[in-house]
């Protein structure tokens, strides 16, 4: 099982609709890409079901809810002296998470060009803008639960289920992106130090760490548009 | 090693997918700033939210060059969710006339937080 001998077949292999009857029928392994890859968009994809349910058991009690739905828009408004801004500070933390993917998907690419350091370097940016989400995670939570009264249980501004599912949803987000700047700092880390260049691997570690972060990014898209802005 | 090197594209399509998550996120937040209402919001929000989560996986997930193969064992599963969607969504409704005719439209519940 050489890598060669997979690599060859894949040249010649056919794509499209008849790509996908070769790919599983071929009585080897089905996907054509490194095993680590596959095994990370699984787990994402067993990821999606955690979230989707997530957000549609929301969507249920949201739908199905007699009192008023606090106002997302006035919740989380910010207020800088003057008047306050609608979800002014949702929308920066947004920013700062696309901002991460776009680092991010640099890393991978300087990963794949053999350019560590630089490679290193957007990582940590990448962990840094995600620490930042996390920190300004924190201010949020910290002033809906001291000053606006906000609880699992209940709350001033109308339906008792809204903290519940707000809890739940982006604490369930934010351990993803926590855990995701631990995981970007050891891969940096063996980048740097050249780890990879001994394994067969490669730099691939550095697209499927790239997987899980541009995942984070996108269920952040997910809860901006369902939980924030509907 | 054709396929590991293979997802290796120009940085600018990358600065280009990027200056476009930056636009369509600064549209779906004007949304609520410019204050959209009913169906005109819900189509905006979705249909920016889409768009993100289209570049997101097909260009920085690299999904848009894999195989075939690949991209239907993991978008095709995601649709089961939508029919829990519509199950829910179902339920939810028939869950909220039950309570508007056991609580009625305006007055308290009985047991309020």
């Amino acid at each position: 099982m050489s890598e060669a001998v997979i690599t060859d077949t894949a040249d010649v292999m056919p794509v499209g609709t008849q790509g996908v009857v070769a790919d599983f029928s071929a009585d080897k392994q089905t996907f054509q890409v490194p095993w680590g890859k596959a095994m990370m968009w699984f787990f994402l994809l067993s990821d999606t079901f955690i979230f989707g349910s997530f957000l549609t058991g929301y969507m249920t009690v949201r739908m199905s809810v007699r009192d008023a739905w606090p106002v997302p828009s006035e919740v989380f408004a910010l207020s800088f002296g003057g008047e306050p801004i609608p979800l002014i500070l949702i929308a920066i933390m947004t920013f700062i998470l696309i901002s991460s993917s776009g680092t991010m998907a640099m890393a991978v690419n300087m990963g794949y060009r053999g350019e560590k350091n630089k490679a290193f370097w957007l990582m940590m940016a990448t962990a840094a803008f995600g620490a930042m989400f996390v920190s300004m995670q924190v201010f949020e939570w910290t002033k809906l639960i001291v000053e606006e009264g906000v609880r699992p249980w209940g709350n001033p501004m109308g339906a008792a289920q809204f903290g519940s599912f707000f809890f739940m949803i982006t604490g369930f987000h934010g351990l993803h992106v926590s855990v995701g700047v631990i995981y970007l700092i050891v891969v940096g880390r063996r980048v740097r130090s050249g780890f990879y260049d001994r394994t067969r691997g490669n730099y691939e570690m550095v697209e499927i760490t790239g997987l899980y972060w541009h995942f984070v990014d996108l269920v952040w898209v997910f809860i901006f548009a369902f939980f924030y802005l509907w | 090693m054709a396929q590991e090197s293979g997802q290796q594209h120009p940085l600018s399509i990358y600065f280009w997918i990027w200056g476009l998550l930056f636009v369509l996120s600064f549209f779906s937040y004007m949304v609520d700033y410019m204050n959209f209402q009913g169906a005109l919001r819900w189509t905006l929000i979705l249909v920016f939210m889409f768009l993100k989560a289209g570049l997101i996986v097909g260009i920085f997930m690299h999904m848009a060059w894999e195989r075939l193969a690949l991209k239907l064992a993991i978008l095709m599963p995601p649709l089961a969710l939508m029919v829990l969607v519509w199950l829910m969504a179902y339920e939810a409704d028939y869950t909220f006339l039950t309570r508007i005719v056991f609580f009625g439209e305006g007055a308290p519940l009985p047991v309020h937080h």
